[in-house]
């Protein structure tokens, strides 16, 4: 593992982290993909386990409607009730982030994130409510339905047809300490109810989805941790895939073919492009449509200058962690001609940590 | 008559320690509660508390009892457990291999003849065991996992459940010696349990068992459109299906070569093929050492279910070019020690040869995996 010395800016950054990480408190998320997958199940028994070993831990905001199996849970710990409001004749309840801050305990448990406050309240959402504990050193645990984050909210409707009235940002369950994933099969969240195959696929989806957003909330604090470590580490847990481009490659089959390879593996998909002087003028537009393709596909383009294009193609390469690299023949039959040795060598072994995938010309 | 396949439940874990023994063994009570009649084939205490009083009150088929090199050992009894026919068996650590003289060489193979026997099994596994995964974890962790498990076995699983912890809370557990003796702990914390190699490990588990749920999905969607109208030009079918050729060789490289292959072929849901191109199909051209070494190759790649061939031809890039077109191959996959050393400088490296002959397929040169 090479330790690289960290520069002054990346080493104020992490003693800024640490100073903010001395008085925040951590902010532990259990993520379902549907209610009745056990979410607060785990929170309460997180809570159990962290008073039993000497913690002073209380709840915040329980679901009423978790039923008398949770009793053992939560009978052994402090409650703080929530704020009862009365709205449109429905009760609402509020966390009572006052007494909370009053009582200053070291753990909160606050049970479903994405909720809306009524009009008046100390703060409009719930996750704000949670915020303001943090930001006081109170460690919170909460959980959150997959359902209700903002930004899937797209990809909730094309499953359920339905959206969600109240959610929270994700970038704030992506700003949690930590994450964990509640998975039960399909089965066990329909107990109850006929086996219907068309609900059983929506929440195999869902579930798909769930699992997909935790590994990248982890793949981004792996990184982040590595980066704050100052080392320099190529881990590989997650396939990234680059595609270079040049005038005569086969573009429109390379960045299909990569789109198409990065859906499955739901991976990082970019696609760099040396510029090259004293192109001709058909050249350069061929350029520009593969760039719009690129972009059309949604690949994360670099466009770079650099003499020696291969190096610059590598370093970038190696900077963002790639696995799986694209060339085309016309780039390697380019290369040639610049006496850097045999080009096709060069390209492998330089890039010895990754896959080289060579496509062929396109059909004259 | 045989009777209707068990179903196969598996616990996915990320290491050691995360849970899914006891929350095998938390679904075995609530199921006896219901009624059903569960028994443990076979369970691995470990010495852990909290776990051993799970299984308080489950009937425990007894264990086989084997010699070997003087030495006891214990495995499960399968043959004892078909007599005993429960509706439901707990098999613990699904990547474990036998003691030698068992009745099978693989706990997996086991589960399945409990599964065809008709019983549901519930087993755990932790996601280093997967053979497709056992470089890129080498190149994480540093450790090589020695007992593997084929993909396929796992694919067949009717379903993949995560168990889930933080990497925080886990070596939190391993620093209480729930999971392992004291001094046993500290080496784990040091070398294997490190925060960064907990993480990737627990992304590639996620990863996966999202990838086995869409993989179920599409194979659902697959019957309900061939069961549909035959419509001739459906999207799907219309595209050429793709297939993999993995060109291997006598180095131990060739392992890599056919895991990545493999790895991608199933992603692509491409058909996958691994090839030997050798002057005579008997290799008897070879020295035994390198025969031993292509054969075990040919062989472990069957057992990851891919089809195997040796192709006879003197010249490598040639031969190899021609059987490719001949299986309708799109992509030809290449280990890197193939495409330096076979190099010449007169007649350009083998691999430049294949690209310059297949200049209609996609040829990928594997990485190197190294630390």
């Amino acid at each position: 593992v090479p330790n690289t010395r960290p520069s002054p800016e990346e080493l104020l950054r992490r003693i800024e982290a640490e100073e903010r990480q001395a008085v925040r408190g951590r902010l532990k998320i259990f993520l379902g993909y549907a209610s009745r997958v056990g979410k607060s199940h785990r929170m309460l028994d997180e809570g159990r386990r962290r008073k039993q070993r000497g913690q002073d831990v209380v709840i915040g905001a329980i679901q009423s409607r978790l039923g008398p199996d949770v009793e053992p849970l939560t009978g052994t710990l402090e409650v703080i009730p929530c704020l009862k409001v009365r709205m449109d004749g429905k009760e609402e309840e509020v966390l009572d982030v006052v007494a909370i801050l009053r009582r200053h305990p070291q753990v909160c448990l606050v049970d479903e994130l994405a909720h809306d406050n009524p009009p008046g309240s100390r703060n409009p959402k719930r996750w704000q409510d949670i915020k303001e504990l943090l930001d006081n050193g109170i460690t919170v645990v909460t959980a959150v339905n997959l359902q209700y984050i903002a930004e899937q909210q797209d990809a909730i409707e094309k499953i359920t047809g339905k959206r969600a009235k109240q959610t929270a940002p994700e970038a704030f369950i992506r700003s949690a300490d930590e994450i964990v994933i509640v998975d039960v099969p399909p089965e066990d969240v329909q107990q109850g109810e006929p086996a219907n195959p068309a609900d059983t696929r929506r929440f195999s989806e869902l579930r798909e989805l769930a699992l997909l957003l935790a590994a990248e909330v982890v793949d981004e604090q792996l990184h982040q941790s590595l980066k704050l470590q100052g080392v320099e580490m190529f881990l590989g847990s997650q396939e990234r895939l680059l595609v270079c481009i040049t005038p005569r490659s086969n573009a429109r089959r390379m960045l299909e073919s990569g789109r198409r390879i990065a859906d499955r593996f739901h991976c990082g998909f970019l696609a760099v492009y040396v510029r090259q002087p004293g192109l001709s003028e058909a050249d350069q537009k061929l350029v520009e449509s593969h760039l719009a393709l690129a972009r059309e596909l949604c690949a994360q383009l670099h466009v770079l200058d650099a003499k020696d294009s291969i190096a610059a193609i590598l370093e970038l390469a190696r900077a963002e962690s790639i696995t799986q690299m694209f060339v085309g023949h016309s780039l390697i039959s380019r290369w040639r001609e610049l006496l850097f040795g045999n080009p096709l060598d060069r390209v492998i072994q330089a890039a010895e940590s990754m896959d080289v995938r060579i496509f062929p010309h396109p059909a004259p | 008559m045989t009777p209707p396949r068990g179903r196969f439940k598996i616990f996915l874990g990320y290491a050691a320690g995360v849970g899914k023994t006891y929350q095998m063994l938390e679904e075995g009570q609530e199921l006896r509660r219901k009624g059903v009649d569960v028994v443990i084939g076979y369970f691995e205490p470990h010495g852990r508390k909290d776990t051993i009083a799970r299984t308080e009150g489950l009937e425990a088929v007894p264990r086989l009892k084997l010699e070997y090199r003087g030495a006891m050992f214990e495995e499960m009894d399968t043959e004892a457990v078909l007599r005993r026919k429960p509706q439901v068996c707990l098999v613990d650590e699904l990547a474990h291999t036998n003691v030698p003289g068992s009745p099978r060489l693989k706990r997996w193979q086991d589960v399945h003849v409990l599964l065809d026997a008709g019983i549901t099994v519930l087993s755990s596994l932790n996601i280093q065991h997967l053979e497709s995964l056992n470089d890129q974890i080498w190149q994480m962790t540093g450790v090589r996992v020695r007992e593997t498990i084929p993909d396929w076995v796992v694919d067949q699983a009717d379903e993949l459940v995560v168990v889930d912890v933080t990497p925080r809370a886990l070596r939190h557990r391993l620093e209480r010696g729930v999971i392992y003796s004291r001094d046993k702990a500290d080496k784990a914390l040091e070398n294997f349990f490190t925060e960064q190699n907990l993480s990737a490990l627990r992304e590639i588990a996620m990863r996966h068992a999202a990838h086995e749920i869409e993989e179920k999905l599409s194979a659902e969607e697959q019957v309900i459109a061939e069961a549909g109208a035959q419509s001739s030009a459906s999207a799907v079918s219309s595209r050429r299906k793709e297939c993999i050729l993995i060109c291997i060789d006598e180095r131990p490289s060739s392992a890599v070569l056919i895991r990545r292959g493999k790895r991608v072929a199933d992603y692509l849901r491409a058909d996958c093929l691994a090839v030997y191109v050798s002057p005579d199909s008997a290799l008897s051209s070879l020295s035994q050492e390198a025969r031993e070494a292509v054969e075990r190759h040919l062989g472990f790649a069957r057992n990851l279910r891919i089809q195997t061939a040796v192709v006879e031809g003197e010249d490598v890039a040639s031969s190899l070019v021609k059987f490719a077109r001949a299986q309708n191959a799109t992509q030809i996959f290449m280990g890197r020690s193939l495409a330096k050393s076979w190099g010449t400088r007169l007649r350009g490296s083998t691999l430049n040869r294949v690209v310059r002959l297949a200049r209609d397929m996609e040829i990928t040169i594997v990485a190197e995996r190294r630390r």
